[in-house]
């Protein structure tokens, strides 16, 4: 009998990281399927090409650093930051965006750090980060959404605005897109006007934005599936959604003209999409429980803080960055008390 | 003590898995004895602690039940033959406990005519005083047949604060694993005497058996043999739910009085004794019967295995006689375990034999093992953390013993980690968690070793530098004294010189101007 003496225990484990990947991209196809309805297909060709620049870098980095590539490109890990990437940027931003960001991601963010599991940084975000700062104005581009724009750009307007950075003829810029509700909630207030005043624009919808309210309905959607699979914990998300109207209730009740209420804060922008998708990211993020909650509301408050003092309309990228930077801190000070130790002790 | 309730209501351990149960596949057959080996391999340590003196010589002829060690304290436990026959050898034998390896042992011939001595026992252990009841069970080789292996008259002896309970363990939370629940099946009455003779032992003042919310028939069973022996000590049958590693005996008590086990104390500090079903029904058979440890139920299952079911092994009957019984195996089998698929003992041949504590042998094909992937690194997911029932930070303390910090492991409570399985059981990457724990302990069992062999080293130099620094001081001290005398000595002489001196010029005739 020819037999293996291996550790306990002695069943394999129950899931794998490429299961936990593709469930993360399984639970955002409700989302994708939403934004090309209300957006046009502009996101397939950025997911597609996001995705091939990540698969591209990955290889390349991790023969660079003479790793085994099979079991790394397979575990889906670098396809779900090009995703999350693709899901943040306007439909219609030209090709280096991505390129640039998948390469900060990818390269940067990611394989310089050691690869999967050695990120302190979220890649997807330092990647978005990036492209934000190097490229504003193509950040800025967001589309009108359907019914409020003149005719959503086909498959074939997409590729053209996408791979020569031009629209063709005769679509021009200020047709088709628009500022974001966040951005026009930005500028209005700083030109004095009220809230109610700036939200009657058509951009806005029932309680956020547009079409954007309901994206983050299916992000919350696919969110809640992932709780149900066990693949994220409910930490997170609750403590990213609950911070934000914690703190903004009492804010909106102060000063309602000028302080959006806590629906718009939460159905605006991309909130939903980062409680569930960006700050439960477990390998920038923090690895105990009560570590986890003090992570997403850092998120929440960060992003609050950037929304109504900052520079950028939407802060979720650098409320992510700045909590990854905060999160070994935090879980040092979160540690659980060990079973059958006194309380208050904490290794 | 502590005010709580046991199993009145009952609370939650932290983490834990709820696993899928393959109970059942053993179950359908009845207890049945395995046959008697044409040899049976008996370690002389089949406990935690060290092995019991030797008691016979090759060629001697024993009798069922008859001592082949006997044991010097509570930490040690006695062997007995398990049947009568000859002893054909004293050797070095392959073992699974602990750490595996071989260890002395005997080796047993059967006669085939099973003739069994009766030990020493009580006429009526209901009066019989709480020592001497354990100094039966004591020799009667009695030691955690839950697979601990813990000598039980340690465990009974004091001193410790009075005990308020006995508990015992009958919700084996381990895939596969049914010998306890086949043994409340068919021997109930026997768990519950050997609970009051237990109870009797250590003075408790009440028993709690806990079995698996998926054993109903099993509650009503033993109910009913509560109901029919002398309601002297109350009894009672909780039910807990299947969580793995409920079983464990923290957080078995965790559960039925929401109270954790120091980590520096035992169950005793909370006035709780814990013990196999198992070892109750083991007592009373010691007790009543005279009959000594010297067979118990094995389960013998898993997806190898042809026709799975539980036997009544002798001690000493080798793992493959056991696999034959049921049956054989399937096919090619990668792994033999000694316990449950969760927290097992691998073993590396089929030679070993069945100890006091081999609850269950696990056959596993290549395809039950396999695992889906290579090991890739933490990402730190955290289900390691939701699961450890010890509220470890299980991915952390992997980071610092694989960068080989073994201190700092050791400051954020390794040695806490109870090797459960869980954390490697939902780990996506992979990663043998376990190993890494029991290899960091290694080290750091190691490490204190060495820590307090240099520690000696160092008093040792020191006394000798002391010892060397006094006899030198000593020697100082009388080199002085002798130096002073001589001083003194001189000046004695100077004074008798001066005396001397002074009476000449005195006799010179006062010339010197002395004023006399």
């Amino acid at each position: 009998m020819n037999l293996t003496v291996a550790g306990a225990p002695h069943l394999p484990p129950i899931t794998t990281v490429g299961a936990v990947m593709r469930q993360v991209l399984y639970a955002l196809v409700p989302a994708v399927v939403a934004h090309v309805w209300f957006f046009g297909p502009g996101i397939l060709f950025q997911i597609t090409l996001a995705v091939a620049f990540a698969l591209g870098f990955e290889a390349a980095m991790l023969r660079l650093r003479r790793v085994a590539l099979r079991p790394f490109l397979t575990d889906c890990s670098a396809i779900v930051t090009a995703v999350l990437f693709a899901l943040s940027v306007p439909p219609l931003a030209p090709w280096w965006v991505a390129l640039t960001g998948m390469l900060f991601a990818i390269v940067i963010a990611k394989q310089l750090y050691g690869g999967l599991g050695h990120n302190l940084f979220n890649p997807a975000m330092v990647g978005l980060a990036a492209v934000i700062i190097a490229f504003p104005i193509d950040l800025s581009q967001w589309l009108a959404p359907r019914s409020l724009s003149a005719g959503l750009p086909g498959v074939w307007e997409s590729a053209v605005a996408i791979f020569t950075g031009r629209l063709p003829d005769p679509m021009s810029w200020d047709a088709i897109s628009q500022a974001t509700p966040l951005d026009a909630l930005k500028t209005g207030v700083a030109e004095n006007r009220m809230v109610a005043e700036i939200r009657d624009a058509p951009i806005f919808g029932d309680f956020g934005g547009l079409g954007w309210e309901w994206i983050a309905n299916f992000y919350a959607l696919g969110g809640f599936w992932l709780l149900y699979r066990r693949v994220i914990s409910w930490h997170v998300p609750v403590a990213v959604i609950g911070t934000t109207i914690l703190v903004s209730t009492p804010m909106w009740l102060i000063g309602p003209d000028i302080n959006p209420s806590p629906l718009q804060h939460v159905f605006s922008g991309a909130l939903v999409f980062a409680a569930f998708f960006i700050a439960t990211d477990p390998v920038s993020g923090c690895g105990t429980m009560r570590g986890r909650l003090l992570f997403g509301a850092g998120v929440a408050l960060l992003t609050l803080a950037i929304r109504r003092f900052g520079g950028y309309p939407d802060g979720v990228a650098f409320a992510v960055l700045l909590m990854n930077m905060a999160a070994p801190m935090i879980d040092r000070l979160t540690r659980p008390r060990t079973f059958g130790h006194p309380r208050g002790e904490r290794p | 003590m502590a005010d709580f309730d046991i199993g009145n209501q009952l609370h939650r351990f932290p983490g834990g898995l709820k696993l899928r149960h393959h109970k059942q596949i053993a179950c359908r057959e009845p207890l049945r004895p395995a046959p008697l080996p044409s040899r049976l391999v008996l370690p002389l340590a089949q406990h935690q602690g060290p092995a019991g003196e030797l008691l016979v010589e090759v060629g001697d002829r024993v009798a069922g039940g008859q001592p082949l060690t006997r044991a010097r304290g509570d930490r040690e436990v006695p062997i007995h033959a398990p049947t009568s026959g000859t002893v054909v050898g004293l050797d070095d034998v392959e073992v699974a406990w602990p750490p595996g390896g071989r260890a002395p042992g005997v080796l047993l011939e059967p006669d085939g005519e099973d003739r069994f001595d009766r030990s020493d026992r009580p006429a009526d252990w209901k009066s019989e005083a709480p020592d001497a009841l354990i100094e039966c069970l004591r020799t009667g080789g009695l030691a955690g047949l839950g697979g601990a292996m813990f000598p039980t008259a340690a465990k009974l002896r004091g001193p410790f604060p009075p005990i308020r309970a006995l508990i015992l363990n009958g919700s084996e939370c381990e895939p596969y694993i049914s010998c306890d629940e086949m043994l409340m099946r068919e021997r109930p009455a026997a768990i519950v005497e050997g609970a009051r003779i237990l109870a009797r032992a250590i003075g408790a003042e009440e028993v709690v058996i806990a079995i698996e919310d998926q054993m109903g028939a099993v509650r009503k069973e033993l109910n009913a043999a509560i109901r029919a022996t002398d309601p002297d000590v109350p009894v009672r049958v909780v039910q807990v739910t299947t969580i793995y590693p409920e079983g464990g005996e923290k957080q078995l008590i965790q559960v039925l009085t929401g109270q954790e086990v120091p980590h520096d104390g035992l169950p005793q500090d909370l006035g709780l004794v814990c013990l196999n079903v198992a070892t109750a029904a083991a007592a009373r058979d010691i007790v009543v019967d005279g009959r000594p440890v010297v067979e118990r139920i094995v389960t013998v299952s898993g997806p190898g295995i042809a026709r799975p079911c539980n036997l009544v092994a002798r001690l000493g009957t080798p793992v493959a006689a056991l696999i034959e019984a049921a049956g054989g195996t399937t096919g090619p089998i990668d792994r033999l375990v000694l316990g449950g698929p969760m927290s097992g003992l691998p073993l590396a041949s089929d030679r070993v034999t069945i100890t006091k504590g081999s609850n269950c042998i696990l056959a596993l094909r290549q395809e039950d093992t396999a695992r889906r992937q290579p090991v890739m690194p933490c990402i730190n997911c955290g289900e390691c953390v939701r699961v450890c029932p010890a509220s470890l930070l299980p991915q952390t303390l992997f980071k610092h013993l694989a960068a080989e910090d073994y201190e700092e492991a050791r400051d954020l409570n390794l040695f806490d980690c109870i090797e459960c399985g869980c954390c490697a059981h939902v780990c996506p990457s992979h990663i043998p968690l376990v190993d890494h724990y029991r290899h960091g302990k290694g080290v750091l069992r190691e490490r204190g070793i060495e820590d307090a062999r240099a520690e000696l080293a160092r008093a040792r130099f020191e006394a000798r530098e002391q010892r060397l620094t006094e006899r030198e001081a000593e020697r100082q001290r009388k080199r002085e004294q002798r130096e002073r005398k001589l001083r003194d000595a001189d000046a004695a002489k100077d004074e008798v010189r001066a005396a001397i001196e002074r009476a000449r010029a005195r006799a010179r005739g006062g010339s010197t101007g002395d004023g006399e």
